[in-house]
């Protein structure tokens, strides 16, 4: 069946799959997109100019921080030098994605890198390597297309949700990131509860002292190295 | 548009933009030693652990409405709910209880 496919259909069906995966990531990015687009309002931000910042950044965090940076009225460098560091995180991730990933084309990887949010990321990289290009990209899609429609609609609409449903859907993202743990969990055992809660652990002592993008991206390298450490101890030991 | 906000998104658009591209087109990992490989493809885990938590206990002002729409998500997910169905079922959970409470 596999063969008699085209190559351009074979992507179309992967594209489609990533579309239908982030669903839950672009539902869960309406109430976070629509408060930055009252926000931005709020802050003296044109509707071109709220809209604009979703379209060409694509960070959640880094955008609610540049409001308030503006607010407090700081400077262009100053917010700029921010978000590189807020966003400095997803280096790793950008790697990680790299080794599990199939290689396509260079075009399709700068188009799915500029899309690899957190949640792009998680959704993109629970499923089996080798992921497949056009997967990353259409998950990455739908959830952009939700960023950017929604923020324009929090600017220009104001907010179209009842405030019980906000409050709410403040779990949306978290749900999602549990959702995709748990078969992970299922299917691979205890590696997969041993990292996650290493990895949450480490962030939790972590943002004690250091801001979310750093503690975020520490946590996960310790992490993984200490599981590392731990694996090969064990090998040994069954060794000898 | 205000020049200067226009340099501002344009700026955050391209120091974001840097750590997400440059790995994806310039790491060949092919040949890297087994234990870095490992370690990349462990960091999905690692790094869903330390997004949940402690993120997660201050969605609310009570940490109690975090872990009970945790809760809520891992019985989900654990049955076997889709992951639209896990997201969704946590929100009215949290909304029910809202509403009860």
């Amino acid at each position: 069946m596999e063969s008699a496919e085209t190559l351009d259909s074979t992507e179309i069906n992967w594209f489609r799959r990533g579309i239908a995966a982030g669903i839950p990531i672009a539902f869960g990015y309406m109430p976070v997109a629509v408060t930055f687009g009252l926000l931005a309002g709020a802050t003296g931000l044109s509707g071109i100019e709220a809209v604009l910042m979703s379209m060409l950044v694509f960070a959640g965090a880094a955008q609610y921080m540049a409001l308030s940076m503006m607010a407090l009225g700081s400077g262009a460098a100053e917010i700029i030098t921010a978000t590189f560091i807020l966003n400095f995180r997803h280096l790793l991730m950008s790697a990680s994605i790299r080794e599990r990933a199939e290689s396509g084309s260079k075009l399709n990887r700068a188009l799915y890198g500029f899309l690899l949010t957190d949640e792009v990321f998680a959704v993109s990289s629970t499923s089996e390597a080798p992921i497949r290009t056009h997967y990353i990209t259409g998950v990455g899609m739908i959830a952009y297309g939700s960023w950017v429609g929604f923020t324009g609609i929090g600017y220009f609409a104001g907010s179209f949700l009842p405030e019980l449903l906000t409050e709410s859907m403040a779990i949306a993202l978290y749900a999602l990131f549990i959702a995709l743990l748990i078969p992970s969990v299922k299917k691979e055992g205890k590696v997969v509860i041993r990292l996650a809660f290493l990895g949450a652990v480490f962030n939790a002592v972590f943002q004690l002292w250091l801001s979310t993008g750093w503690s975020l991206m520490s946590a996960t390298i310790l992490a993984v190295i200490v599981y590392e450490g731990i694996d090969q101890k064990v090998i040994r030991r069954r060794k000898t | 548009m205000n020049m200067t906000m226009l340099g501002i998104i344009i700026g955050m658009g391209i120091v974001t933009y840097i750590p997400r591209l440059l790995p994806l087109l310039t790491l060949q990992t092919e040949n890297w030693p087994g234990w870095s490989r490992r370690m990349l493809a462990r960091v999905p885990y690692a790094v869903l652990g330390a997004l949940i938590f402690p993120g997660i206990l201050y969605i609310h002002d009570s940490i109690w409405f975090g872990i009970a729409g945790g809760a809520a998500a891992v019985c989900l997910a654990y049955l076997g709910a889709p992951l639209i169905a896990v997201v969704g079922g946590s929100i009215i959970f949290l909304a029910v209880i809202q509403l009860v409470v």
